[in-house]
C-alpha cells in the first residue's frame, strides 16, 4: 500500500497528488492520501467515481483525513 | 396592490424622469460593455422599473412610517402598498406578509420563532441537506436539526422526508423550493402533504425561485429574497399563513417580527421589481432555459473531465453549475473575471470559509473547480456563446499551470 502525503495542501492539490500516484501504480493498487483540507473528503470519492477507481475507506484522526482507493483494473 | 400600481404608473407618466433613468454612466448590469455578468443568484442587476421606483420613493417615502404626520403616513402607505403587491404575487393576504432587512434575517427569524412557538410539541427541525446555510444554522441554533439527504441531482427523497416529518417532536419542517446553487427543484408538494398530515408547519425557502418560476401554494411559511428577483439587495420577505404558531425569542418592538422595520424605498422597489419580473416571467423562462440547456450540453462536450451537476429538467430556468477536475476554483474565477466574465463558485478556495459548498458535498459532486452561473434576465445569447467559446481554453490554461495534463 502506498501513502501520499498531502497534509497542509488545499484542494485540488490532494486529488492531483493522488492522481499522479494512481497514474504510476499497477491496477488494483491501494493508495491512501493523507489530507487536512476538508474538501478532500468529498473530492477524493468524486474523483474515484469519475476515474473508475474504488473507494475503500475513509478515516479521520486529529484533523487528518486518510482516504483510501483501489485503482481500477 | 393599488398603491404600487398607481405609484408605478405615476412615475412612468412623468416623461422628465425617463432620461434620468437612462442617462449618465448608469448602473452596472449584464449589458454593460465588456462585462458579462452570469452571477445573478441572490443579487441580480436591479430591474430598471425598480430603480425608478426606488429613486422616487427616496423623495416620497423617506419618513418614518411609524409617525402619524402626513409624511409618515405617506411612507406607511407606500410600505403597505409594497406588502400588498408582494402578497398578491404569492397568493397571500397582506397581513400575512412581513418584510425583513435580509433574506437571511427572514429565515433566522422564522425558524427561531416557530420553534419557540411550538416548543410544547418538540424541538426538532427537519431540513433537506442542501438548504441554505441560514436555515441549517438557525435549526442548529434554535432546535435539534434532523437532516434528510439528497440524491446525485440534489433532490431530497420525498418518502424519507415524509418519514422524518411524521416522527414525534417535530416543531418545523423546512424544504427549499429550488436549490440556488445547482437549480434542482425540490418535491415541496409531497413535503407539504406529509407536513400537513403530521400537523407540522412547512417553511419553503423560495429565495432562488420567486420571480423566476411559479412557487405554488405548498407552504405554510414562505421566504424570499428581493435581491434575487431583480429588486434591491437588503430586503427579505416572509409570508406566514394564519394558524402557524410563532413566538419571538427577541425583545419587544413595534415591528414585532423584524425589529426596527425596513427601508421604505427598498420595499417599494422590491415590490415593483416583483411585478415587473412576473409580467415577463414566461418569456424570461423560455429564453434562459434555452441558454442553460446550451451551457449544459456545450460544457459537457467541450471541456474534458467536467461534471455538470443539478437536475437537467426539473430545475430553475436560469441556474447551472459544473465542476472541472484538477482545477482550482479561485484561479478559474480570476481567469474568467480577467476575460470579462463574472461567475460564482461553490469551491472552498473561493469563499472565506475553509469548507466547500455543503450542497455539492451532499450531492457527492466534485467541489473543486466549480463554476456557478445564474443568468440575469435578458442575458444575451452572444454573451453566453462567447463564454462557451472561451471556457475550454481558460480551463486548459489553469490545468497547464498546475501541470495536470494526462492525469
Amino acid at each position: 500500500m502506498t501513502t501520499v502525503d498531502a497534509r497542509g495542501l488545499r484542494c485540488p492539490a490532494p486529488v492531483i497528488r493522488l492522481a499522479r500516484a494512481a497514474a504510476d501504480a499497477p491496477p488494483g493498487t491501494e493508495l491512501t492520501v493523507l489530507a487536512t483540507d476538508p474538501a478532500a473528503v468529498h473530492d477524493v470519492p468524486a474523483w474515484a467515481r469519475m476515474r473508475g477507481h474504488e473507494m475503500v475507506g475513509a478515516t479521520e484522526q486529529d484533523g487528518v483525513h486518510a482516504l483510501t482507493v483501489r485503482t481500477h483494473a | 396592490m393599488a398603491g404600487v400600481q398607481g405609484y408605478g404608473a405615476r412615475v412612468s407618466s412623468q416623461p422628465d424622469l425617463e432620461p434620468e433613468a437612462s442617462a449618465g454612466p448608469g448602473p452596472v448590469t449584464h449589458a454593460t460593455a465588456r462585462r458579462v455578468v452570469l452571477d445573478a443568484g441572490g443579487r441580480a442587476p436591479l430591474l430598471p422599473q425598480a430603480r425608478t421606483a426606488f429613486l422616487e420613493a427616496l423623495d416620497q417615502g423617506w419618513a418614518d412610517p411609524r409617525r402619524l404626520h402626513a409624511e409618515g403616513r405617506r411612507a406607511r402607505m407606500l410600505l403597505d402598498g409594497a406588502r400588498e403587491a408582494i402578497a398578491a404575487a404569492v397568493g397571500a393576504r397582506t397581513e400575512e406578509v412581513d418584510l425583513a432587512p435580509s433574506h437571511t434575517a427572514a429565515l433566522h427569524a422564522t425558524v427561531r420563532s416557530v420553534v419557540r412557538g411550538r416548543r410544547r410539541t418538540g424541538t426538532q427541525v427537519v431540513v433537506g441537506a442542501v438548504e441554505r446555510a441560514a436555515v441549517l444554522n438557525a435549526a442548529d441554533f434554535a432546535g435539534d436539526r434532523v437532516t434528510v439527504g439528497v440524491d446525485r441531482d440534489g433532490r431530497v427523497d420525498p418518502r424519507e422526508y415524509a418519514d422524518a416529518v411524521r416522527r414525534p417532536g417535530v416543531a418545523l419542517a423546512a424544504l427549499q423550493h429550488a436549490n440556488g446553487e445547482v437549480g434542482t427543484l425540490q418535491p415541496v408538494d409531497d413535503a407539504h402533504v406529509a407536513a400537513r398530515a403530521a400537523g407540522v408547519p412547512l417553511l419553503v425557502d423560495a429565495g432562488a425561485s420567486l420571480g423566476h418560476v411559479d412557487v405554488g401554494g405548498s407552504w405554510d411559511v414562505l421566504a424570499a429574497d428581493a435581491g434575487d428577483w431583480g429588486g434591491p439587495g437588503g430586503l427579505g420577505v416572509l409570508v406566514t399563513r394564519s394558524g402557524v404558531r410563532r413566538s419571538p425569542d427577541w425583545p419587544e418592538d413595534e415591528d414585532r417580527w423584524f425589529p426596527g422595520g425596513v427601508s421604505v424605498p427598498t420595499a417599494l422597489a422590491a415590490a415593483v421589481a416583483l411585478q415587473a419580473a412576473g409580467s415577463t416571467r414566461s418569456v424570461d423562462d423560455a429564453a434562459r432555459r434555452r441558454l442553460v440547456d446550451l451551457v449544459r450540453s456545450r460544457v459537457a462536450a467541450d471541456v474534458p473531465d467536467v461534471e455538470v451537476v443539478g437536475h437537467p429538467v426539473d430545475r430553475l430556468p436560469h441556474v447551472v453549475t459544473f465542476s472541472c477536475l484538477y482545477v482550482e476554483g479561485e484561479s478559474l474565477l480570476a481567469a474568467l473575471d480577467a476575460r470579462g466574465f463574472a461567475v460564482g463558485s461553490g469551491s472552498a478556495c473561493t469563499s472565506s470559509a475553509l469548507e466547500p459548498s455543503h450542497v455539492l458535498a451532499a450531492m457527492g459532486a466534485l467541489t473543486h473547480g466549480n463554476v456557478r452561473l445564474a443568468l440575469p434576465r435578458g442575458t444575451q445569447e452572444q454573451d453566453v456563446e462567447r463564454f462557451l467559446a472561451e471556457l475550454p481554453g481558460i480551463v486548459a490554461g489553469v490545468r497547464e499551470a498546475w501541470g495536470v495534463g494526462g492525469l
